[in-house]
C-alpha cells in the first residue's frame, strides 16, 4: 500500500513538474538586468521548457495569451543566475599526497550532491559553479561544471553536457607556495614547480604524437594512460586550465607556460593582478578574482587589492569573480560586485563579472550568464539593487525551476542560518519505504 | 660640499622629521571642525548638517550647524556621513599578524591549557598591518588579546588603533581573561581537557584555588592565581567564548556558582537561548555575522544580532579570530550585514560603537559623539554600511590618522 501511495505521488509530482516546466510563465514588472543589453524598467522575462523565450519592457501594458502564467514581480530586480568560476562546495576532494601532478583525478567522483553547501550557494543566487579540487598540488585534478539543480539524488543530476554529450569541466593547476612541500616528489622551489609541469606537458605532447601517428591503427596506439589522456585534452583546448596563482611573478610564469604549450587558460585568484594587469590583458587571458575583507593570511596575498577588478577592467582584460567557498560565503557572493564598484569598477563590468564573464570562462556563454532569447532559464529575483548590502536573494531558478525561495521556511533556514542549517538536504518526498532522510554530516 | 648634497635617503629622513613634528603639533593642539551632512552621534537622534568640534583630543561641541559655529583657527573637514570611531569588541589583531607565519602568530601558547598570566601587552605589535587596515575602515578602538583557542589562553587588552608602541596604544592593559569552552579548547591527543565537561571541571578548580589565594598570612606570589583572583573579586570579567548552547549554559552556571562577572562571547546558539541569556544579565559579544558556520558554530544565524537586540540583551559585534584568509574581518562590514537580517540601521551601528563601548566598559570615554569624550571619529562618503561607500577619514584623539579613501 505504502509503495502504491509512493508511486502515485511520484507520478503526480512528475505530472506537476512537467506541467510547470512546459507552461509559459512570465515574470513581469521587475527591473530586468539582462547583462547583455541595458537594464529594463518595468521589464518581463518569459520562460518555457527551461529556456528563456524572450525578454522585454513595458510590462504594464503587455497583453499575454491565456495560456501564460503571469507572476507579478513589481518592485523586484531580475538578473541572470550567478556563475561562480571557482568554488569548493559539495564537500569536494581531489588529488591525494602521493604526487604533485594528478590529472587523472576527477572531482566528479567526490562530490556529495546533497551537501548543505550546495543549498547555501542556491540561496546566494548561484546557478552554475565550477567545482574545484584544492590547491596543494601543481595539478590537483579535473574540475566539474555543475548546474545547481534541486533535489539531486546523484551527481549525474547536476552535470552539464557539451554538444558532444561529454560532461563539462576544466582542470585545476596551481603555482606558488601551496604546492611547495619539498618532499614526496613535490617541488621545493618555484623554478622546480615550473620544470615539473613542463616535463609533464612534454610527455603529453609525445603521447599525443603517438596517437596521431597511429592513424587509428589500434596496434600502434600507446597504452592507455588516464593522466596523459587528460593532458592531451588540455593540449587540444578541450579542457581549460583553471590556474591558482597569486604573486605577480607566478602569474607571469603561468602566461609563459601558456605560450610554450598553447593551452587554454583562466587565471584564478590573481591576488597581484593589479601589478601585471597589462600583461594579463595582452595575453588575452581571463582572470577570475576574489574579494577578501583584509589582506594577508598567507605570504602570497599580503599585496592583494580590491582594485584588482578595476585594474583589469582598465587594462581591457576579461574579469570575473569567484567565492572560493568556503573562503567566502556563497550566500553573500553579490558582495564581490559591490566591492568591485567600491574600488573603481564600472557597475556594468562588476555585474558582468558575476555572470557573463564567468560563463565565458566556463565555455558556457551560449547557455548561461545573461537573460537572452534561447538561453537557459537561470535567473534570480532580488529584493532590490544587486550592489546593495540591504538586498537579499528572494528566489533562484535553474532551467526554469525554482530551486530557492526565501519564503519557504526550509530555504529560509539555509539562507540565514540557525539550528539544523548545516544538515544535508532531506529528500522532499516522505512516503517512501525505509530511511531516506539525509543524515547530519 | 659633500655634506650639502641631499640624497633621497636624507630627503625621506627630513620628511619623516617634518611629518612627526606635524603629527605632534596636531596631537597637542589640533582644533578641528568636522562638518557632516548626517552626524550619527549615537547619543540621541542623528543630526542633519551637523558640526563636531574637537580640541585637545576631545570633543568640545556637537550640534546642528545652525547652533554650533566654527571658531576661527579650526581646520574644517567635510564628510557626507560622520559616526563615532568604530569599536571592535573582540579581535586578536596585534597579537595575530597578517603574514600568518609562526613569528607573527602570538595569539595562543599551547604548552598549558590555562595561562591567565599571559599578558596581551607583552605580545601586542602596534605597527601590525592589520591594525592600520581596520583603522582605514573607521575602527579606532580594539579589544584584542589571546585567542579563543585554549581553556584559558591569556589576557586581553584594549587599545586605540594608533601609536608606534604598545604603551602609546593601550587604553586598558588587562581588560578580561580569555576563556573558551568548546571544541577549539580541547587538548591534542590525550592531553587535558579532552572534553567540555573536563573544561568545566578544570575551570571550576582554578576558580576555587583563586578563591583561597592570598588568604594565608604567608604565601608566595602565583601570577596565574593573582589574575584569577581579579575575576573572583569582580575587578575584571571573564571573557567566555562558547558557541554551542550547552557550553553557553555551562558558562552561565559557573558564573553563578562563583558570583563572577562574565562576558558571553561568540555564542552561535544565542538565538536559541535569548530567555536564558537575558535572565543571566550578562552582555554578549556576538560572533562576526559572516563567520563560517561549522563545527561548534554550525547553527550560527545571521539573525542573531536582531534576536538578541529584540530580547533586550546588550550586544556588540566582533570581528573574531580568523586562522587563514581573511586574516581579520572588519566590524563595519559585519554590522552592515545584520541590517539585511533584521537589525535597524542605528541598532546595527550601535553594536560597533556605543553598545560595544558599554560591553568593554569604556562608554564614559568612547563610543559616541558627546562633549568630553575622546575625539574618535569615522567619516564616509555615503551610507557607511553600503558596499560602494568609502571610509574617507578616521580621527583618533583629535588627530586625523587615516585619509585613505577605502
Amino acid at each position: 500500500m505504502k509503495k502504491y501511495c509512493c508511486s502515485f505521488f511520484v507520478l503526480l509530482l512528475f505530472v506537476f513538474s512537467a506541467f510547470g516546466q512546459s507552461m509559459r510563465t512570465v515574470y513581469s514588472g521587475a527591473e530586468v538586468i539582462p547583462i547583455v543589453g541595458s537594464p529594463i524598467n518595468d521589464g518581463w522575462v518569459l520562460v518555457q521548457n527551461g529556456k528563456i523565450i524572450d525578454v522585454g519592457g513595458d510590462a504594464s501594458n503587455k497583453v499575454w495569451t491565456a495560456d501564460t502564467r503571469i507572476i507579478d514581480v513589481k518592485g523586484k530586480v531580475i538578473m541572470p543566475g550567478l556563475v561562480d568560476s571557482h568554488s569548493h562546495i559539495g564537500e569536494v576532494s581531489g588529488a591525494d599526497s602521493s604526487g604533485p601532478i594528478q590529472p587523472e583525478i576527477r572531482t566528479l567522483d567526490s562530490i556529495n550532491p546533497r551537501a548543505a553547501s550546495i543549498q547555501r550557494a542556491q540561496a546566494g543566487g548561484i546557478t552554475t559553479a565550477n567545482i574545484m579540487p584544492g590547491s596543494g598540488h601543481l595539478d590537483s585534478g579535473q574540475t566539474l561544471y555543475i548546474k545547481l539543480r534541486d533535489d539531486a539524488n546523484t551527481i549525474d543530476d547536476l552535470l552539464i553536457f557539451d554538444k558532444d554529450n561529454n560532461y563539462m569541466g576544466g582542470i585545476k593547476f596551481a603555482n606558488g607556495t601551496n604546492s611547495l612541500r619539498g618532499s614526496g616528489g613535490f617541488p621545493g622551489t618555484r623554478a622546480k614547480s615550473a620544470a615539473l609541469v613542463r616535463e609533464k606537458f612534454i610527455k603529453a605532447q609525445e603521447y599525443k604524437a603517438k596517437i596521431e601517428n597511429a592513424k587509428g591503427d589500434a596496434s600502434k596506439m600507446p597504452a592507455r594512460d588516464l593522466a596523459m589522456e587528460t593532458l592531451v585534452e588540455v593540449l587540444d583546448g578541450k579542457r581549460v586550465i583553471h590556474h591558482h596563482t597569486h604573486r605577480h611573478d607566478d602569474i607571469l610564469t603561468v602566461l609563459r607556460l601558456k605560450k610554450e604549450f598553447g593551452f587554454r587558460l583562466v587565471l584564478q585568484h590573481v591576488s597581484e593582478a593589479w601589478k601585471v594587469a597589462d600583461e594579463i590583458a595582452a595575453a588575452k587571458v581571463p582572470a577570475s578574482i576574489i574579494m577578501i575583507d583584509s589582506p594577508g593570511g598567507k605570504l602570497e596575498t599580503t599585496d592583494i587589492k580590491w582594485e584588482n577588478g578595476s585594474a583589469l577592467e582598465k587594462a581591457g582584460a576579461l574579469v570575473g569573480f569567484h567565492t572560493d567557498d568556503y573562503i567566502t560565503d556563497s550566500r553573500l557572493f553579490l558582495r564581490s560586485a559591490g566591492f568591485g564598484v567600491r574600488s573603481g569598477m564600472s557597475r556594468n563590468k562588476a555585474l558582468y563579472g558575476m555572470t557573463m564573464a564567468n560563463a565565458i570562462m566556463l565555455d558556457m556563454q551560449d547557455r548561461v550568464g545573461s537573460l537572452e532569447k534561447g538561453k537557459d532559464a537561470d535567473f534570480i529575483i532580488l529584493s532590490g539593487d544587486p550592489l546593495s548590502v540591504y538586498t537579499t536573494v528572494e528566489q533562484t531558478f535553474v532551467d526554469g525551476k525554482k530551486v530557492f525561495d526565501r519564503a519557504d521556511p526550509k530555504d529560509y533556514l539555509v539562507a540565514v542560518g540557525g539550528y539544523g542549517a548545516g544538515n544535508d538536504r532531506l529528500i522532499h518526498i516522505d512516503c517512501f519505504d525505509g530511511d531516506i532522510a539525509g543524515g547530519n554530516h | 660640499m659633500k655634506n650639502l648634497i641631499i640624497n633621497s635617503k636624507n630627503l625621506s629622513f627630513i620628511f619623516a622629521v617634518l611629518l612627526t613634528a606635524n603629527c605632534l603639533l596636531v596631537t597637542v593642539s589640533a582644533q578641528v571642525a568636522i562638518k557632516g551632512e548626517t552626524v550619527y552621534t549615537m547619543a540621541g537622534k542623528p543630526i542633519k548638517n551637523g558640526v563636531v568640534l574637537t580640541a585637545g583630543g576631545k570633543i568640545t561641541n556637537v550640534g546642528p550647524a545652525s547652533t554650533v559655529s566654527i571658531p576661527s583657527g579650526f581646520k574644517v573637514i567635510e564628510a557626507k556621513v560622520v559616526t563615532p570611531g568604530l569599536i571592535d569588541a573582540h579581535t586578536v589583531i596585534g597579537l595575530a599578524g597578517y603574514l600568518n607565519q609562526p613569528h607573527d602568530q602570538m595569539q595562543v601558547e599551547r604548552s598549558s591549557p590555562m595561562q591567565p598570566d599571559l599578558r596581551a601587552i607583552d605580545a601586542y605589535n602596534a605597527r601590525e598591518e592589520l591594525i592600520s587596515w581596520v583603522r582605514s575602515l573607521g575602527v579606532t578602538t580594539i579589544h584584542t588579546g589571546h585567542a579563543p583557542l585554549a581553556l584559558i589562553s591569556g589576557q586581553t587588552m584594549i587599545a586605540k588603533t594608533v601609536g608606534d608602541s604598545v604603551d602609546e596604544a593601550t587604553l586598558v592593559p588587562t581588560a578580561m581573561i580569555a576563556t573558551t569552552i568548546g571544541n577549539a579548547a580541547r587538548g591534542a591527543g590525550s592531553k587535558a581537557p579532552g572534553t567540555t565537561a573536563k573544561q568545566a571541571a578544570m575551570l571550576r578548580q582554578m576558580l576555587i584555588k583563586a578563591q583561597n589565594y592570598g588568604k594565608k598570612k604567608e604565601f608566595s606570589r602565583d601570577l596565574k592565581l593573582e589574575m584569577m583572583k581579579k575575576i573572583i573579586d569582580r575587578e575584571i570579567p571573564l571573557l567566555v567564548t562558547a558557541h554551542r548552547s550547552r557550553d553557553i549554559m555551562t558558562a552561565i552556571r559557573i558564573a553563578k556558582e562563583f558570583n563572577i562577572k562574565i562576558v558571553l562571547d561568540g555564542v552561535s546558539d544565542a538565538h536559541l537561548l535569548t530567555k536564558e541569556i537575558k535572565e543571566s544579565g550578562f552582555p554578549v559579544i556576538l560572533h562576526a555575522t559572516m563567520m563560517r558556520a561549522g563545527g561548534d558554530s554550525e547553527s550560527a544565524s545571521m539573525e542573531s544580532a536582531a534576536k538578541l537586540k529584540r530580547a533586550g540583551i546588550p550586544v556588540a559585534i566582533q570581528s573574531g579570530y580568523e586562522g587563514y584568509v581573511p586574516k581579520t574581518r572588519v566590524v563595519l562590514f559585519e554590522a552592515a550585514v545584520t541590517v539585511a537580517y533584521g537589525m535597524s540601521f542605528e541598532d546595527a551601528l550601535a553594536t560597533i560603537t556605543i553598545d560595544a563601548a558599554k560591553v568593554i566598559g569604556l562608554d564614559k570615554r568612547i563610543g559616541s559623539i558627546e562633549v568630553g569624550k575622546d575625539a574618535d571619529i569615522a567619516m564616509y562618503d555615503g551610507d557607511p554600511f553600503e558596499y560602494s561607500t568609502h571610509c574617507t577619514g578616521t580621527m583618533i584623539n583629535g588627530m586625523v590618522v587615516s585619509t585613505v579613501v577605502r
